[in-house]
């Protein structure tokens, strides 16, 4: 059949200009919505907002602290408990206090054993047991970014002292809780674990070494290392292992996680000393959370008249 | 408008808005306890992330014949550039207080910097001889010469990404992945092929 010729289509069959334009129109809005909804979903798919927060219990007893060490204003309890480092839930401080909500936090024991004239597994209510008190702390992360923690705790040498250490014994190595299907962590985490922390035994016995149930007046919250973790004021973060179930006294220098993990980045001291830079960046400076400009960083995070004594005659350069 | 405007306007709208998201939750205080570091890596993600999708134009045009897309590189570009720009405006300002000396020693003490900063420099000329005037000017030859500089400014992008991550390798290898698929696309890909499938 032959096709009908132009001049025999009826004009109702054209589709009016209008018309044409306006359909065109419509999708091209659809195209622009759609679109921009698409990137917007991707934008937070890669970028959530920090979860709500997680209440925790009151701690009940908290004493007066017999040590008072830092001035500043604490940060708020939501940046606190929003911004961790906590490798083994995921790599990104804003997501670990969502996934740590999987953490099982109670029963809870601490086996202290090794080098002890009386080896004994401590349950998390002994724990509690101790007389709490808050200490106000500075805290140094070693990626230059620092908080003021109100922490309830008690010395590390409180504990220690119920073990009785031998004469040998030169060192305190902590271990953190490995719990494969709650800490899920992203497979390209960089480092082993359970994470491994250690001390020399004079830094731990040091009054400013505390073992902190909690903060803010509350039980510690999971992802800032319940129930029970160490806060070493004047080392980088990472030193104050957290959410720990074992410390053994040694007579060797115990490994730490991130020294095996960057042998010539993260020393077994870690010192917070604003003169010896991460090969990578500056230590000099560090962003106080809540501040938008820099601060210059203090040495031995500001603890040196309390602490510098501990590394008298010792290159802490070498020994960073 | 006709249909090249309207892709044009359309990736502007989505090129422009990640940086919406970014400003309406700094200005409701949602971008976590360190705005600053988080506005900071997200500029530096979406320039990274521009600059691959800048470079995966042409191999996209070879494997499916998507020729048209060319019209739209150069705006892809500048707006790699565009994230560059708040990127290093974010460390001038709140890193270093606008110090120039105290920048000049970070980009001398810090190798992660410099290759930072060696990147975005790369990325300035080509900024400046983007406009059809100047390739006029410099010639075709010049300036695709001259603009092969983008691989070498993606590349050292995907470093300096690389050597800041603390041991978290996940994203910064994932640029490289793609990166070096863009390459390896980009020699490979026999070009008759391209030119059978754009035909059909």
């Amino acid at each position: 059949m032959a096709a009908k010729k132009f001049s025999e289509l009826p004009a109702s069959e054209i589709t009016p200009e209008h018309v044409y334009l306006n359909r065109r129109n419509f999708i091209r809005a659809g195209l622009v919505a759609g679109s921009a909804v698409a990137t917007g979903l991707t934008y937070k798919f890669f970028n959530p907002q920090p979860a709500q927060q997680v209440a925790t219990a009151e701690i009940a007893k908290i004493e007066t602290p017999k040590v008072v060490s830092t001035v500043g204003e604490p940060n708020s309890f939501e940046d606190i408990t929003n911004y961790n480092n906590f490798y083994e839930f995921s790599t990104d401080k804003r997501a670990v206090a969502q996934k740590a909500r999987k953490l099982i936090t109670r029963p809870w024991t601490v086996e202290v054993g090794g080098l002890v004239q009386k080896p004994r597994t401590f349950d998390i209510d002994e724990i509690l047991k101790f007389p709490q008190e808050e200490r106000i702390y500075r805290f140094r992360c070693v990626e230059a970014w620092s908080m003021v923690i109100p922490w309830i705790g008690f010395p590390v040498k409180s504990l220690l002292d119920q073990v009785e250490p031998l004469g040998t014994a030169k060192y305190v190595a902590f271990e953190t809780r490995y719990d494969k299907g709650a800490m899920q962590s992203s497979f390209s985490a960089g480092i082993d674990f359970p994470y491994v922390e250690g001390l020399r035994l004079d830094e731990a016995y040091h009054p400013l070494a505390i073992l902190a149930t909690g903060l803010y007046g509350k039980q510690m919250p999971n992802q800032n290392g319940a129930p029970v973790r160490l806060v070493v004021p004047w080392k980088y973060g990472f030193k104050s292992i957290k959410s720990i179930v074992k410390i053994t006294l040694t007579d060797s220098e115990p490994s730490t996680t991130w020294n095996l993990a960057g042998p010539s980045e993260y020393g077994f001291y870690s010192n917070v000393n604003p003169q010896v830079d991460h090969p990578r960046w500056s230590q000099a400076t560090e962003r106080r959370i809540g501040e938008l400009s820099m601060r210059d960083t203090l040495m031995f995070n500001g603890y040196a008249d309390e602490v510098a004594h501990l590394y008298d005659g010792m290159d802490l350069k070498k020994y960073f | 408008m006709n249909d090249v405007r309207f892709y044009k306007l359309l990736i502007s709208v989505n090129a422009l808005i990640p940086l919406g998201l970014l400003l309406i939750d700094a200005s409701n205080g949602r971008l976590g306890a360190n705005p600053i570091e988080f506005f900071l890596r997200t500029t530096g993600v979406l320039t990274l992330t521009f600059l691959l999708i800048t470079l995966a134009v042409t191999p996209l045009r070879k494997i499916f014949g998507w020729n048209s897309l060319i019209k739209y590189r150069r705006m892809l570009g500048l707006f790699a550039f565009f994230y560059g720009c708040l990127h290093l405006v974010t460390y001038s300002i709140f890193d270093k207080s606008l110090g120039f000396s105290a920048i000049v020693a970070d980009v001398i003490q810090r190798p992660f910097i410099a290759i930072g900063m060696i990147a975005f420099t790369l990325l300035v000329p080509l900024a400046i001889t983007s406009t059809n005037g100047m390739v006029k000017r410099l010639g075709g030859k010049n300036w695709a010469r001259l603009h092969k500089l983008a691989y070498v400014a993606a590349i050292l992008g995907v470093i300096h990404f690389w050597m800041i991550v603390k041991s978290d390798i996940f994203y910064p290898a994932l640029f490289g992945v793609v990166l070096a698929t863009s390459f390896f696309i980009r020699l490979v890909w026999p070009k008759k092929q391209a030119i059978q499938r754009a035909i059909n």
